[in-house]
């Protein structure tokens, strides 16, 4: 089982330990892992400003980058749905529908691929989850507040295996964090506001870390963290499931 | 109404959040909303299902809706109910006008139809000098007040008891600094009811058209429609085109969707069926397209078209419960407004598509499955597409693209990124930086994870 790690851009440039985390986790778990060395972005910041027409040559890096792999896994479930759902190569339409049916997002191939029980991780903190909204909406990693419809999460369910942790939720379970891409500046006023809303339901969990699938989420909640002084801090989930403490 | 606002979504939503308590306000109270939907919901095992038959006979409409339309008309006509079509908003409000003109009648009521407030038509008849009443309670409470309701269901919900307190003294004479609910409601009702019993002609709405029958169903919680109806000698009843349904039993699955979407309550409290109108009464059904058949004609977007106006996008949407509806520009406001009006005024409504970060909460609650995040993508996709993207945006959207299109340069560009984060930190910490203003920006490290795997796992 050849698996090609996918590291999105900004965990890439200002995250690494994310991309270290993950790879040492797979490895861990005894899958053959390698990182394309060329690869660069999803696209998503493009196309979801409504530049999708400008996000064709990263499409062509991407499906030069991870084409041939059994399966590609990254640390982030909104890059991995944008490229389930928007990956497209005029030149090489076929490997692009290979990849965009090959693309999990680490949480989700840890549960249905490799269909992990048990794992030999600590983190003996309290830890308030904060479910990212592309990860559950849009790749179905958790069940949804809004339907009628059995309670579920893949995070939850591995971070519950961690030794020591203590989990909790915020009390709106599953409420945007207001990052959302661009959205983050150009509507800035209701992006923090959001943000702020979300850190004041974990602190009243008492909280020291919050965690989730999308480093893009903790990097908005860390900013306005740290504006606050607030001593809360921000752990992506391959963080903690990798973690030995 | 191509008239631009004087605010975009981000600079108006900007405003309302420097009252942060009154954000919190109205965040929560619409949350407590959301919460009393997600109980009504839950209560019926088999939600998923209505909503799934909903969506399929909405689709079903719109498929068929010449078939529908003449069905209804004539059906309509033979009850005895007179059948107006207007292509758009002005002849809408012109047919209005020139039935209250050939009645020669002066005193008019109206319950809540967001079509009237999407063609404007109090404003219209206005400067011909005809004044409407308009008698649900919060619409009442914002006409007095000369503002657009800020949402569709719960039309003053941006205003606090302080705030009709101190209406109601002004325009109806209540005690100044009398707070009370009970004390304001009554004196609304003691208003209204001159108004329902003076009333000669009554503008309502349209919740549900039934193709087979010919009747139509308006849905209050006040029974002011009814009271309107009842009272006046001539019903106008306003409805858009896609409001038909083919079958008078397609009322039990939309009618049991409709008031626990909207609020959480099992059915409306009034659920009127009008059929034809009394004897010596007038009924007047006014059919509007307004725009519907070019948004019927989008693929992408025709199923916008399904939409009820039950407003539970709008209580689930954390953008809308902190910026308001005002902040919308448009008569309705929320996600499913930020569909519906790029197809109204594109360059007008060009910045509600964005006025959301694509969480996909408000297709999830909507009770007819109406993809809205995902047509608020594809908005997107076609406002830039038409050139109306803001230039400075384009410019950066385009150097973004190549610089990640090719892997040397965006290895070199993040090197010198995170160099300037590290070395120069006033470059990216200050006033100019949108991210900067509330957040700190992310710490530097000192090397990439391509740099860190190149130097551990390769070599």
């Amino acid at each position: 089982m050849k698996i090609g790690l996918f590291i999105p851009c900004y965990i890439d440039q200002f995250y690494p330990a994310v991309g270290v985390a993950s790879l040492e986790l797979l490895e861990k778990l005894g899958c053959e892992v390698s990182f394309p060395l060329n690869q660069t972005c999803c696209g998503q910041p493009m196309a979801n400003s409504g530049f999708e027409a400008m996000s064709k040559g990263c499409d062509k890096n991407f499906v030069k980058n991870f084409k041939g792999f059994d399966y590609i896994v990254a640390p982030s479930g909104s890059c991995v749905l944008h490229i389930k759902e928007h990956l497209h190569d005029e030149d090489d339409p076929k490997a692009a529908d290979v990849i965009r049916s090959r693309v999990y997002e680490l949480t989700e191939f840890l549960i249905d691929v490799l269909k992990i029980e048990k794992l030999n991780a600590s983190f003996p903190f309290k830890v308030g989850l904060h479910t990212s909204c592309h990860g559950q909406r849009g790749l179905h990693l958790a069940s949804m507040s809004e339907l009628v419809a059995p309670a579920f999460s893949k995070p939850g369910a591995l971070l519950n295996m961690v030794k020591g942790i203590e989990l909790t939720r915020p009390k709106r379970v599953d409420e945007c964090c207001g990052f959302g891409g661009t959205f983050c500046v150009f509507e800035e006023a209701v992006s923090v506001k959001m943000g702020k809303d979300r850190i004041d339901e974990h602190q009243d969990n008492d909280v020291q870390y919050i965690t989730g699938v999308d480093t893009s989420c903790l990097m908005h909640l860390e900013g306005i963290l740290r504006r606050q002084n607030s001593p809360i801090k921000t752990i992506h989930i391959a963080e903690i499931l990798n973690s030995q403490l | 109404m191509s008239s631009q606002a004087k605010f975009t979504h981000a600079e108006a939503a900007e405003q309302f959040i420097a009252d942060e308590p009154r954000t919190d306000w109205h965040d929560d109270t619409l949350w407590f909303v959301r919460e009393k939907r997600d109980k009504a919901a839950n209560s019926l095992p088999e939600w998923e299902q209505l909503r799934q038959w909903a969506s399929d006979i909405k689709y079903h409409v719109l498929s068929n809706m010449h078939q529908y339309l003449e069905a209804f008309e004539q059906k309509a006509i033979a009850n005895g109910i007179q059948v107006h079509w207007a292509k758009d908003a002005k002849e809408h409000n012109d047919i209005v006008y020139k039935i209250i003109k050939d009645n020669q009648v002066q005193r008019i009521v109206k319950s809540k139809s967001m079509l009237t407030e999407e063609c404007h038509l109090n404003e219209f008849l206005g400067e011909q000098g005809v004044e409407i009443v308009d008698t649900d309670l919060g619409e009442r409470i914002v006409q007095f007040r000369k503002e657009a309701p800020s949402h569709i269901v719960l039309p003053a919900i941006h205003l606090k008891k302080q705030d009709v307190s101190e209406t109601f003294h002004e325009h109806l004479g209540t005690e100044k600094g009398n707070h009370d609910p009970q004390y304001l409601t009554e004196a609304a009702r003691g208003h209204l009811r001159d108004k329902f019993v003076a009333s000669e002609l009554a503008i309502t709405g349209v919740n549900f058209a039934v193709a087979e029958t010919g009747g139509f169903v308006v849905c209050t919680n006040e029974g002011n429609a009814d009271m309107g109806a009842h009272a006046a000698k001539i019903h106008i009843a306003c409805m858009g085109f896609e409001k038909l349904i083919p079958r008078a039993e397609h009322l039990g699955v939309f009618l049991r969707l409709l008031a626990r979407s909207a609020t959480g309550q099992p059915i409306t409290t009034y659920s009127s069926h009008f059929s034809k109108p009394r004897a010596g009464q007038q009924m007047h059904i006014v059919i509007v397209d307004n725009g519907r058949s070019r948004q019927l004609g989008r693929e992408e977007f025709r199923n916008s078209l399904k939409c009820i106006r039950c407003a539970a996008c709008f209580n689930t949407c954390p953008v809308y419960r902190r910026s308001g509806g005002h902040s919308y520009h448009t008569a309705v406001a929320g996600p499913i407004g930020s569909i519906l009006n790029p197809n109204l005024d594109m360059e007008a409504n060009k910045d509600l598509p964005f006025a959301s970060t694509l969480c996909g909460s408000c297709s999830n609650v909507c009770p007819v499955k109406i993809n809205i995040h995902e047509q608020l993508y594809l908005w997107r996709q076609t406002i830039t597409k038409e050139g109306l993207a803001p230039k400075a945006k384009s410019i950066a959207m385009w150097g973004m693209s190549e610089v990640l299109a090719h892997p040397a340069i965006y290895r070199l560009a993040g090197k010198m990124g995170r160099w300037v984060v590290k070395h120069l930190p006033f470059l990216t910490n200050n006033g100019l930086n949108p991210w900067f203003k509330q957040r700190e920006m992310p710490q530097a490290p000192k090397e990439s994870f391509r740099d860190w795997y190149l130097n551990n796992k390769q070599k």
